[in-house]
């Protein structure tokens, strides 16, 4: 077990430190002078260098990548060319609204699609299952982006029941107990809903496919010859051993889910690390751009770490060899 | 393949692709043909679905905001966004190939390499790159199809890469080479066309995937530029528009997501054929 997880602790800062190099020498390859956006068109020639020296901008790039690891090991990310805001503070700011949106979304849409999956695969072959596999297919096929504009045609424009965009209304900070409480839970349902929508089409389609594979096992047809109810075979025997592959597939599907989030944050103008990304991308904000991508690398090699170990931990054969 | 019209789900994907690609193909023929086209503007916005302008011109989807009209637009659109699609899944499998057969077939640092490489980019949040390769070059179609196809090939040379293994250690392969085949020669006509069935099912929800990713960037401002219609700028219009004229977001939205259950749907019922064990589970 902590083998496992020295080779995956391993195997993680390789794909973060690999984003992070990918992300520099992106960012200096690409056409675009970010010293010149900064001082703005009035620029003179030594204005600008002064600023690259200020920058490190004017040194090899290798020194300059070495440079920035050292300063962001050391907590100094840098400042927002866009926002003079310290980077840190930014990111600080934006990635617990990330967190809190994607996993109470990957929790409703896996538990949802559990539910959905198993009873098709109960009922593998039936009208039930073909009306849940096209819901499924559907809802799966949906982008995150459209599905939440409609959400705000509807609840928003028409129905006038909530609100479309931040996490919070204007007047949060003056809000107390239960009201606070309701107006954060407000702000939360339609990015949420969407992204859970999108999510359980796949989480239907994975739990369907993983537990039909296990039902064909021999064991499944011993329980059924054992004269073990229906319920039982599904749940205690098919159910257990397809939960395996269902989890690992949960690690997989973040870097989507994280994906999906980007473009919902940006409908919605949920203040998390997708927002914060497309704003700086779009204002070419280097130093929010390398950390961000940097910080969103993080969460999805975490996530995907997490699943690892809870499929190992699930598998009582990993369990016992390890122990 | 007529038993994979017979499969409801294939005949249904096909019938979708195939009609979609038939309207983008004659798209002055089924349209008004003038996609960008705005007259008078006053008199002609806003109109809603299923009524004519002030002029007496029918519009089938309604007008946007610009007075110009939805389904012409949609066509047009089409063209854009299943060219897209196509495209930059061909750019995905030239790449997933290529580098999956070479580490199939060259055993090795080459193979372990080209792997590491596979598994580093399939951990990356796909997302993340396209954004970052689409705004720091300057938006355009060019750069929408190359970016997509850089970030989706990997799917597809992990399929290529097990095909490739488990082919060359069959005997075919092993007396393709005791002939005298040369390497390159053997991989390209006695392994890859051998390889290349599970391929096709990737590239089918490959297309689905690089259609909504295409919409995705264009609905961000950082794809297809307008005025030039794609799915994902007239979502992004029709944003503006939402209450006034909700029908200019929601027409796109609806072939996006028709196009898309069309490439999964497709997919499914081609891999169910292509894989005896769970085509009797199939329904």
């Amino acid at each position: 077990m902590f083998a496992r997880l020295g080779q995956r602790l391993l195997t993680g800062s390789a794909v973060v430190l690999g984003v992070v190099i990918l992300t520099f020498l992106l960012l200096h390859v690409a056409p675009g002078d970010p010293v010149r956006l900064m001082l703005g068109p009035t620029a003179t020639a030594e204005q600008l260098a002064a600023q690259r020296r200020a920058l490190d901008l004017d040194k090899p790039l290798p020194s300059q990548f070495a440079s920035w690891v050292g300063r962001f090991a050391r907590g100094d990310w840098g400042t927002s060319i866009a926002k003079g805001h310290p980077v840190r503070a930014v990111l600080g700011a934006a990635w617990p609204a990330t967190v809190r949106l994607v996993a109470l979304s990957l929790l409703l849409s896996y538990l949802l699609g559990l539910a959905v999956g198993v009873v098709q695969a109960a009922r593998s072959g039936s009208r039930t299952d073909t009306l849940l596999s096209v819901t499924s297919v559907t809802l799966f096929a949906i982008p995150g982006y459209w599905l939440g504009l409609m959400l705000v045609l509807v609840f928003t424009y028409w129905a006038r029941l909530l609100p479309a965009f931040g996490a919070a209304g204007f007047d949060s900070d003056f809000l107390t107990g239960g009201a606070f409480v309701a107006d954060r839970l407000r702000h939360l349902i339609l990015p949420l809903a969407t992204l859970t929508v999108i999510g359980i089409g796949g989480a239907a389609r994975f739990v369907r496919g993983a537990m039909l594979d296990t039902l064909h096992q021999p064991f499944i047809t011993t329980a059924r010859a054992k004269g073990l109810a229906q319920r039982r075979v599904i749940g205690r025997h098919a159910l257990r051993n397809a939960l395996t592959p269902i989890v690992v597939l949960l690690g997989l599907s973040l870097p989507a889910l994280f994906s999906g989030a980007v473009f919902v944050e940006a409908v919605f103008a949920w203040p998390g690390v997708g927002r914060v990304l497309v704003e700086a991308v779009q204002a070419r904000d280097y130093p929010v751009v390398m950390a961000a991508t940097a910080v969103s690398a993080v969460l999805v090699v975490a996530g995907n770490m997490l699943a690892d170990l809870l499929a190992a931990w699930l598998d009582p054969r990993v369990r016992s060899a390890a122990a | 393949m007529t038993r994979l019209l017979r499969d409801r789900r294939g005949a249904f994907g096909a019938i979708v692709l195939l009609s979609v690609v038939l309207c983008a193909a004659a798209a002055p023929l089924v349209t008004s043909g003038a996609p960008a086209a705005q007259r008078d503007i006053v008199a002609t916005r806003f109109v809603a679905p299923l009524s004519s302008d002030a002029h007496g011109v029918f519009h089938p989807i309604g007008t946007d905001r610009f007075g110009r009209d939805v389904w012409t637009r949609l066509v047009y659109g089409a063209r854009i966004s299943m060219g897209v699609g196509v495209l930059s899944v061909l750019v995905s499998l030239l790449l997933g190939i290529a580098i999956g057969a070479v580490a199939g077939y060259w055993q090795g640092p080459i193979s372990l390499t080209l792997l590491g490489l596979t598994d580093f980019a399939l951990s990356l949040p796909r997302v993340v790159l396209l954004l970052l390769l689409a705004a720091l070059w300057q938006p355009s179609t060019a750069l929408v199809v190359s970016v997509l196809g850089l970030t989706g090939w990997m799917g597809i040379a992990r399929l290529v890469h097990g095909e490739v293994r488990t082919l060359a250690a069959r005997p075919f392969v092993e007396g393709a080479v005791a002939v005298g085949g040369r390497r390159l020669r053997v991989l390209a006509r006695h392994i890859l066309p051998n390889a290349l069935t599970p391929v096709i099912v990737a590239a089918a929800l490959g297309l689905g995937n690089a259609i909504t990713l295409e919409a995705g960037l264009s609905y961000l401002g950082l794809g297809v530029q307008p005025p030039t219609p794609s799915w994902g700028n007239m979502m992004a219009s029709g944003r503006d528009t939402l209450v006034n004229a909700p029908w200019v977001a929601i027409a796109p939205g609806v072939a996006l997501v028709l196009v898309v259950i069309a490439c999964a749907l497709l997919g499914d019922a081609l891999r169910d054929q292509l894989d005896p064990s769970v085509r009797s589970v199939a329904s």
